[in-house]
């Protein structure tokens, strides 16, 4: 509210902020498809490769089953990669574009 | 001492009546008292949450945000408490319940949703927005145009998914306690409208917190109950569910022919298998790209991330929500193989087909069965669970849809955003007494009819017309205002349009042809060779019912001959004249035991076939009756033409594609201009709305 004439183009055309957007980017859109194909990868395993999903791994446990609870594993791990990269990574350089906007 | 009472109480109505069970609800007329002690005291808790709310709820942004001051960890418990619906809490138990590993690969699109949450959606539209979805794609497309579909899609969406909860939650709470469905409807809708009006955002939020964590103490203690026995050991658990008999008998009744010749332990690791109800993986993967993608476009959830103070707290609370709603889907795991081993499918089918009731029954048998009190204490506090689960998701929906109709249409639309701060928190109270009375007359109305396909839709709408308008207004620099209408009107309209030539919709003659079946019988059949799977004669084929087409279809086994099934009306002449002999010998067999014991074994079990199958013609002769000269569905058609249950799979990227099209051939000054601002804004929060001192 206190600052109304920001130069938003100004600070788009700072390398920082360039910078900032394309590690966001590359990180963000490669996390994407990852959980994405992985996802997917569960209907049609669950579909089209049922002698894989069929055969026994732990005790009665087969192959379908822990393929279908590390799905949930791999989706806490992707929220923890990227929380992780967020509050060092992105939250800081988001800092500094903020600093110098509001200093300048 | 009054335990022992209801003790005695109980089993002498045990010893009069065992099949009263089967009949009107799952808690027995004796326990009722308990059932309402408990509901009683989760309304108590929720009003005096109201209450306290109510009383910091004055401006707009504490009506529809909470004054930006939930905190992250708060947050991501009450978009739990958001999103576990009745659907997801007690219809994933009751599907593993019943069909064993497909019901838990069903549950984990449920949790990935979020990733897509978490990574392209909650932040920026936490940095962007201030109430609604229209605010955010009004940032810089024409506020007036992009306002009004914004709001008619969210209150499209939500209404959609307002009425199967509202409905869903009628026909729960009349099979769980047995009360009246209009009386339910309107008792829901009645608390909802409290929680809205008076606490607003705040309410209904510690409505959803409390549901959440009510939700997952019960869940836990369930299965702590369930899994000991096996010293928390999944193998050891999974080979003593595998190894009963109910659930042999329940695959090899879902196999059908193709279970003989199969032994009894083929028969138990069967369950574990894929295939025993989701049989079309192109559908599977429509609703996985609709859920995918839904999740991030439901208004509702939407509207959760602009009640915390930043965007970092808005990603905190994703990732709770996430630990949480993973955590809860897993816990299903146990509670649904739990209530398949323990109480059997075809117990939980009895009551309510859809397994719906695997969840409280197993509660109930895991407290001490159906006559204890402790049984009947845990029945009634999962019940007490579910009607929370309904009243919190639904004041979640209401209160969407009434802030797109005040927020974005009247005073965004109407009054040019000229409205005093005043006349806004009194539209958006009046918007929500609309909606939730809309949400009632058409919960009372829709009474009876199919509303499976309600969330479906909500679904696809969800991803075909809002996701692809967000999404490409936050990241996609051409994106204009013509896009944004084009791809959310042509998207939604794809999507509802699909569905209703759907599977989903009834259609009658096939209804009138099963309603026969049971009426009059069905002739023996020869005995069929086996057929192979076909392929589908090209991926169109796969999706309409086209002339010409060759639809796919699996394998089937060779089946023996078969003989022919009676009537209904012989069937139960039959089984009538049972009871008389059984009767009989009772009186002679005092003398023994084990075989008294059969013979009253063998009495229960004819009495509940009786009821069964009078159940079973009374639905046949009420189906004929219901659909007595009609040949087609309200579409006009005879059978589906669509052949998927979701439409995503088409639908979705016809909505981007709109979006996309719409802005290339288009120009839009404002849309160019604001695009700097709006990437700086989202991606730093600067000039976001700040929370309220509170």
């Amino acid at each position: 509210m206190s600052n109304q004439n920001i130069n938003w183009a100004a600070i788009d055309a700072n390398p920082k902020f360039q910078a900032l957007h394309r590690k966001k980017t590359v990180f963000l859109w490669s996390l994407m498809i990852f959980s994405t194909v992985y996802y997917f990868l569960l209907p049609i395993g669950a579909a089209y490769f049922q002698d894989l999903f069929k055969i026994k791994v732990w005790g009665v446990v087969n192959f379908g089953l822990l393929f279908a609870l590390s799905e949930f594993v791999v989706a806490w791990v992707i929220a923890f990669m990227y929380s992780k990269k967020a509050n060092t990574e992105f939250d800081a350089m988001a800092q500094e574009i903020i600093n110098e906007t509001q200093g300048a | 001492m009054t335990m022992l009472n209801k003790w005695a109480v109980s089993l002498a109505a045990l010893c009069t009546s065992s099949a009263a069970f089967a009949g009107t609800s799952a808690v027995a007329d004796e326990f009722k008292w308990m059932t309402f002690a408990v509901f009683g005291t989760i309304i108590a808790i929720t009003m005096a949450i109201t209450f306290w709310a109510a009383r910091s709820t004055h401006s707009t942004s504490e009506f529809y945000a909470a004054g930006r001051s939930v905190s992250g960890i708060q947050n991501g418990w009450a978009i739990a408490g958001d999103y576990l619906s009745a659907a997801s809490f007690l219809g994933i138990a009751g599907l593993i319940s019943l069909y064993g590993y497909d019901g838990f690969m069903y549950s984990v699109g449920w949790l990935v949703a979020y990733i897509t949450v978490l990574l392209v959606i909650a932040e920026p539209c936490r940095n962007i927005g201030k109430y609604t979805m229209g605010d955010i794609l009004a940032f810089r497309n024409d506020p007036k145009k992009t306002k009004v579909v914004a709001a008619l899609s969210t209150i499209t969406v939500s209404t959609f998914y307002l009425t199967a909860q509202m409905v869903g939650g009628g026909v729960l709470i009349k099979t769980l306690i047995g009360i009246d469905y209009e009386v339910s409807v309107i008792g829901v809708g009645v608390l909802m409208l409290a929680y809205v009006v008076f606490g607003g955002m705040k309410a209904t939020t510690w409505v959803q917190i409390t549901k959440a964590v009510l939700l997952v103490i019960a869940s836990l203690i369930l299965v702590f109950l369930v899994w000991s026995p096996y010293g928390f050991s999944l193998p050891a658990y999974l080979q003593a569910v595998i190894g009963d008999d109910k659930v042999v008998a329940q695959v090899a009744k879902l196999l059908g022919d193709a279970a003989t010749g199969m032994t009894k332990e083929e028969l138990g690791q069967r369950f574990l298998e894929p295939g025993l109800f989701l049989k079309n993986p192109i559908d599977q993967i429509s609703l996985g790209l609709a859920l995918v993608l839904g999740t991030a476009g439901m208004p509702h959830i939407l509207m959760r991330f602009f009640t915390v103070p930043t965007a970092q707290a808005a990603r905190v609370s994703v990732i709770w929500a996430m630990g949480i709603i993973g955590g809860f889907y897993v816990l299903t795991l146990f509670l649904g193989t739990g209530a398949a081993m323990l109480v059997g499918s075809a117990k939980i089918a009895s009551i309510d087909a859809g397994g719906n009731m695997a969840g409280p029954l197993l509660a109930q048998y895991l407290g001490g069965g159906e006559n204890s009190l402790l049984g009947n204490f845990f029945l009634a506090f999962v019940a007490a669970v579910a009607f929370a689960t309904i009243v919190a998701v639904v004041a979640g929906l209401v209160l969407a849809a009434a802030s797109a109709m005040a927020h974005d249409i009247y005073v965004g639309v109407i009054r040019g955003d000229k409205a005093t701060p005043k006349e806004q928190v009194v539209a958006a109270r009046l918007s929500s007494v609309i909606v939730g009375i809309i949400a009632i007359i058409v919960g009372i109305l829709a009474k009876g009819q199919n509303v499976a396909h309600l969330v479906a839709l909500a679904f696809a709408v969800a991803a075909s017309s809002n996701l692809p308008a967000v999404f490409l207004t936050l990241y996609w620099k051409k994106c204009n205002t013509t896009g944004i209408i084009l791809g959310m009107v042509v998207g939604s309209l794809t999507a509802i349009g699909l569905v209703m030539i759907s599977p989903n919709m009834t259609y009658p003659k096939a209804v009138i042809a099963g309603a026969k079946k049971v009426i009059e019988g069905e002739p023996a059949q020869a005995a069929k060779d086996a057929v192979p799977a076909k392929v589908a004669s090209s991926f169109t084929c796969e999706l309409f019912a086209m002339e010409g087409c060759v639809a796919s279809a699996p394998a089937k086994a060779a089946s023996p001959e078969k003989p022919a099934k009676p009537a209904a009306a012989e069937k139960l002449a039959k089984l009538n004249e049972k009871i008389q002999p059984l009767q009989d010998s009772l009186a002679t067999l005092t003398e023994d035991p084990v075989a008294l014991k059969k013979a009253q074994d063998d009495l229960v079990k004819v009495k509940k076939d009786i009821a069964a199958t009078e159940k079973a013609k009374a639905k046949a002769e009420d189906d004929l009756k219901k659909f007595e000269g009609q040949t087609t569905s309200i579409m006009g058609l005879e059978k589906p033409y669509f052949l998927l249950k979701n439409p995503g799979l088409l639908s979705i990227p016809l909505g981007f594609l709109l979006v996309i099209l719409g802005s290339l051939f288009t120009r839009d000054k404002r849309s160019e201009e604001l695009w700097d601002e709006l990437y700086v804004r989202q991606n730093t929060g600067i000039n976001a709305e700040q929370a309220s001192a509170h």
